[in-house]
């Protein structure tokens, strides 16, 4: 049982039977009023996404759903293909249903694949992986002031800010739950 | 080191530290030029303890145990008993805890600005607000995530029945009657308040001002305000009530709301009940540094301007 305390990005949540999971989350209270939880969130089984607002001392179910470790193989034009290493068995979840988990994979990766009555509906990642740019701005010496952030693109395509002295051809560290990046991996 | 002269070699580990540097340096000049204003206009700065046997009683304000007491969520019952004692004019700026406030714009441990001035009221508080931001800013208008704020006085005053008549899907009254105050409030009228100019929200209904005294020819109100910059919440101020006896009443029944609640109980606060029978007629205001560090850095997060959120520790 969660209560509003727990409620954050990232939470899985059983509503009249299905799983839903939560996109964006805010706290919010008015001037010495009552605590209010706004949750965006998308059903994990039709993608549609709904607004909610909750109010402290309501409890909510967690998601229970299956999960197994697989390993992530390849992308080809059917989806994105894992394998069980014992069994041998094969999944292919689509670009849809990863989000942007997708940007986060890497060959050979061991992933938690989450299942809903059998159904792959979504996979949980390690916290944190290691992507390497492959397209930033110049390092220009003596603009290291703390707080200088630009865009850089990783070898999965997607783009995150990074500080001013990451160059192309880094290996850098994200957090895959925020996807932010946290410091670059010396080689 | 200075962060001018790192290389790339002694980059920091903790970039989500490194790269707080100019906020934290824009903070630090806004707390000192905070500190400046009031002295200059003759607020004597003090500091009370932040672990105390009780807050004052308020429902929906959850604290943070100490010890068989607890960490203070606002300064107020002390700076109070300092009016009563004959100090003038007094302003502290201290850590405040509520607990389970956690998002966008709360932290469970943040910094609040508050200053009291005897034989003011809460028209006298808007006015130094005015002044306040004016003096902080670089300019007569600030950009908040896009949106420009014109700072010139005066700013607007918004009676909270009229912000409902204007802005919600219900009257005053109705929300009341149907426990839909808050959510009315949070969700429908503050998103849209201070836009292009600061607003003070003024005139709460007497259920929702705890401690503040009644609306002079109204007493159904109370001469509460709260003030709102790009429809952020940034101070809540009032005309403080004097009449003990009305604040026992008004202490019991918060009180009552909490227990129900299932929070810890309080004592009552005996000592200030008693004192405030010395307290001369006054007005007192709480301001959230944080939001002002946000809205003075143009920055999103309350996580971006203190130095460390309780996830970091």
């Amino acid at each position: 049982m969660y209560t509003c305390s727990d409620l954050r990005k990232g939470l899985k949540l059983m509503i009249d039977g299905e799983p839903y999971v939560i996109i964006q989350y805010d706290f919010t209270k008015p001037g010495k009023g009552q605590a209010l939880y706004k949750c965006k969130m998308r059903n994990m089984i039709t993608g549609n996404m709904y607004d909610r607002t909750y109010r402290s001392g309501e409890t909510f179910d967690p998601a229970d759903l299956e999960d197994r470790s697989m390993q992530f193989l390849y992308k080809d034009e059917s989806g994105y293909v894992f394998m069980d290493q014992k069994t041998y068995e094969q999944i292919t979840l689509s670009e849809e249903t990863l989000g942007d988990d997708r940007f986060f994979l890497i060959d050979n990766m061991e992933v938690k694949i989450l299942a809903f009555n059998g159904q792959g509906i979504g996979i949980t990642l390690p916290n944190f992986v290691n992507l390497r740019v492959v397209q930033a701005d110049p390092w220009v010496k003596g603009d290291t002031a703390a707080g200088n952030n630009k865009p850089a693109t990783v070898e999965s395509g997607y783009t995150l800010q990074v500080p001013s002295f990451v160059e192309e051809g880094d290996m850098i560290q994200i957090d895959t739950r925020t996807g932010e990046y946290v410091t670059r991996v010396k080689e | 080191m200075s962060p001018e002269s790192r290389s790339r070699e002694t980059e920091p580990t903790n970039w989500a530290l490194a790269r707080k540097q100019i906020t934290l340096r824009e903070r630090a000049r806004i707390l000192h030029e905070i500190r400046a204003f009031f002295v200059k206009r003759n607020f004597l700065e003090v500091e009370t303890p932040q672990r105390i046997p009780a807050n004052a009683p308020e429902t929906h304000i959850v604290p943070v145990p100490s010890a068989g007491w607890c960490l203070q969520s606002s300064p107020e019952l002390c700076m109070k008993r300092l009016l009563a004692a004959g100090f003038e004019k007094l302003f502290q700026i201290s850590h405040c805890w509520r607990n389970e406030e956690r998002g966008r714009r709360h932290l469970p441990e943040f910094t609040l600005l508050e200053w009291y001035e005897s034989e003011a009221d809460y028209r006298q508080q808007m006015s130094d607000c005015e002044e306040l931001l004016g003096s902080l800013a670089a300019g007569k208008t600030l950009v908040y995530q896009g949106q420009e704020i014109d700072l010139s006085p005066p700013w607007e005053r918004l009676a909270v029945e009229e912000a409902f008549r204007r802005f919600a899907s219900c009257s005053l009254r109705e929300a009341l009657a149907t426990d839909r105050f808050d959510e009315a409030m949070a969700l429908e009228i503050e998103p849209r308040l201070g836009r292009g100019k600061p607003l003070f929200l003024c005139d709460y209904p007497l259920e929702k001002g705890a401690l503040a005294r009644k609306k002079r020819g109204n007493a159904s109100f109370t001469e509460r305000f709260e003030l709102y910059l790009a429809g952020m919440e940034l101070a809540n101020g009032f005309s403080e009530l004097v009449d003990r006896h009305e604040q026992r009443r008004r202490f019991e029944a918060e009180e009552a709301a909490r227990l129900a609640m299932g929070q810890l109980p309080y004592p009552m606060p005996e000592k200030f009940l008693t004192e405030l029978a010395s307290m001369p007629e006054s007005a007192g205001i709480a301001l959230g540094v944080d939001r002002l560090v946000m809205l003075l850095t143009d920055q999103e997060k309350i996580d971006d301007v203190v130095a460390f959120t309780p996830e970091m520790l």
